[in-house]
């Protein structure tokens, strides 16, 4: 993917967000996910239902490349089974860390490819699937 | 004015952070070297000419202190590791004996958190109440609102001479003889002031004050507690140790020393008072004056400039001070920050250690721009230019 596609990608993310605003609905369980290094913060709601994710939500302040990681990983996590869903999540952080992953599984994740060369916005691009991570253990 | 003597100036960074740190002159990076070079030793210990020499030195920074804020004895400056301990051995070592349950403070919700965070252990220790001084529209401090304030349990106001995130210089003098005719002690967070503006301690009858050096072209880790002697002579040590004791046989048989030693417990850190009263000096030869009134004057410029942007949002331009706050439309605070730093430019991004503020401003993360003598209107220009572009957003993402 050529970094101008993954630049539109990232941009249409952070202004238009995926699944961005709480429900009242009291099924989803909730949590939040802050940076303790810099001022990212979301609340996070999660539905599942027979081991599949049903919705993902999310609401917060953050910078571009944590909401638009956020909105791209609840668009590509609602649908999977729990186990479908950790492996995903698993796939995006070996990207990160620069180990080996399977690419295919990521789609469109795979926008943050190269987001290795830029330390300081690893935790950027990790916080809002991390909080993710978090729902669905507890959800297990 | 004067960026010769700023070696990181010469890498040609703009830097526009002083509100968090300032940048440090050669002379006090070279005091600090001369102290570790060439009498590295402890101060008030020994009997060789190195230790009285750093005994001399470090107390000629305590002299110099004095003078800067013109307090009455240099026994009136404790030196600490910055304001935050200033602040924390006033509320815990002073206003945790003297005050009772339900005795309120009063503070505002644009104070930093270590002007709010030690009132809010106390409330929770003792029972006392925080209360907030309501801000003006333009997020500043009217004697109206303090008077409003004030109620006949309130002991204390505790709040900074100029705000950190919207720089307004408050009208302390009014406020504190205000105070004092209810009998109220005052307060006050001079981190920002100290050194960029003049500050009189006499004049404005301060009771507490606390100072941070590296605000002021000092060296991190280093700062005062300043007090009017009955005040501080009644706080409670809270390390004991070497340096400020007399004499001790038993619990029941310990004399300490007198002020201010018995509130410096332990070897302190004698480079960073020797770099403090460096920064002093050199502060000195430029004059606060001339420092305070070419801050004023830049701060109109960066004003006028920042206006030829069209997606800005300026929070607080009627303010007079060093400090601005703004966003770009639809820009996140960090990502306005983050591109910036790709130009050499380096400002601050966030909630400036000020998380009650946005209850006042409606808006959370905002980027700052604090001025120091050495920015000039070129650092302004390359801030301007870097900022009408319209792809601030997509060339922050660094992809």
């Amino acid at each position: 993917m050529d970094n101008n596609l993954k630049r539109t990608i990232i941009l249409e993310n952070y202004e238009k967000p995926f699944h961005k605003g709480l429900t009242n609905d009291e099924s989803y369980i909730k949590g939040n996910k802050n940076s303790q290094t810099c001022i990212d913060n979301f609340d996070i709601q999660l539905k599942v239902n027979n081991n599949i994710i049903e919705d993902i939500r999310f609401d917060g302040e953050a910078c571009a490349i944590a909401t638009s990681s956020m909105s791209i990983s609840i668009s590509k996590l609602i649908g999977k089974t729990i186990e479908e869903a950790l492996n995903i999540i698993e796939n995006y952080e070996k990207m990160i860390n620069e180990e080996e992953y399977d690419k295919d599984l990521l789609e469109e994740l795979i926008v943050y490819e190269d987001i290795y060369k830029q330390p300081s916005r690893k935790k950027c691009a990790t916080l809002g699937i991390e909080g993710i991570k978090d729902l669905i253990k507890n959800a297990k | 004015m004067n960026r010769e003597d700023f070696p990181i100036l010469e890498s040609g960074i703009v830097y526009f952070d002083n509100g968090a740190t300032t940048l440090k002159p050669k002379c006090v990076i070279d005091s600090m070297v001369d102290y570790y070079t060439n009498y590295p030793s402890n101060a008030h210990r020994g009997d060789y000419k190195i230790s009285l020499k750093a005994s001399s030195e470090y107390e000629l920074a305590r002299e110099k202190l004095k003078d800067f804020i013109n307090a009455e004895t240099k026994e009136e400056i404790v030196f600490t590791s910055g304001s935050t301990e200033s602040l924390n051995m006033i509320v815990n070592g002073y206003f945790k004996y003297f005050l009772k349950e339900n005795d309120e403070v009063l503070i505002t919700k644009a104070e930093h958190a270590s002007n709010i965070l030690p009132w809010y252990e106390l409330e929770n220790e003792i029972g006392i109440k925080v209360n907030y001084i309501p801000l003006t529209k333009d997020h500043t401090i009217s004697l109206e609102n303090v008077k409003n304030s004030i109620t006949d349990k309130t002991k204390v106001i505790s709040i900074a001479h100029i705000s950190n995130v919207i720089g307004d210089v408050r009208p302390l003098k009014e406020i504190i003889s205000y105070a004092h005719e209810k009998g109220i002690l005052v307060v006050v967070d001079a981190a920002q002031s100290v050194g960029h503006i003049n500050v009189d301690v006499k004049d404005l009858d301060i009771d507490f004050m606390a100072m941070s050096a590296h605000k002021m072209c000092g060296p991190t880790g280093i700062g005062a507690l300043y007090a009017k002697y009955d005040l501080l002579d009644k706080i409670k040590p809270y390390k004991y140790g070497g340096g400020m004791n007399v004499a001790f046989t038993d619990p029941k048989n310990i004399q300490y020393m007198d002020l201010p030693t018995k509130l410096e417990a332990g070897t302190q850190n004698i480079a960073g008072v020797i770099g403090f009263g460096k920064a002093i000096d050199y502060i000195n030869e430029i004059g606060i004056d001339n420092i305070e009134e070419y801050t004023d004057n830049l701060k109109k410029y960066l004003v006028d400039r920042l206006k030829e942007i069209n997606n800005i949002n300026i929070y607080n331009e009627n303010i007079e001070g060093s400090t601005l706050t703004f966003n770009i439309d639809k820009v996140f605070a960090q990502d306005t920050a983050i591109y910036l730093d790709k130009y050499n430019i380096c400002v601050r991004s966030g909630e400036h250690c000020a998380k009650k503020l946005d209850d006042e401003l409606g808006i959370k993360n905002t980027v700052r721009v604090s001025l120091y003598f050495y920015n000039n209107k070129e650092d302004i220009d390359k801030l301007v230019d870097a900022l009408k572009n319209d792809k601030i957003l997509e060339e922050s993402i660094g992809i």
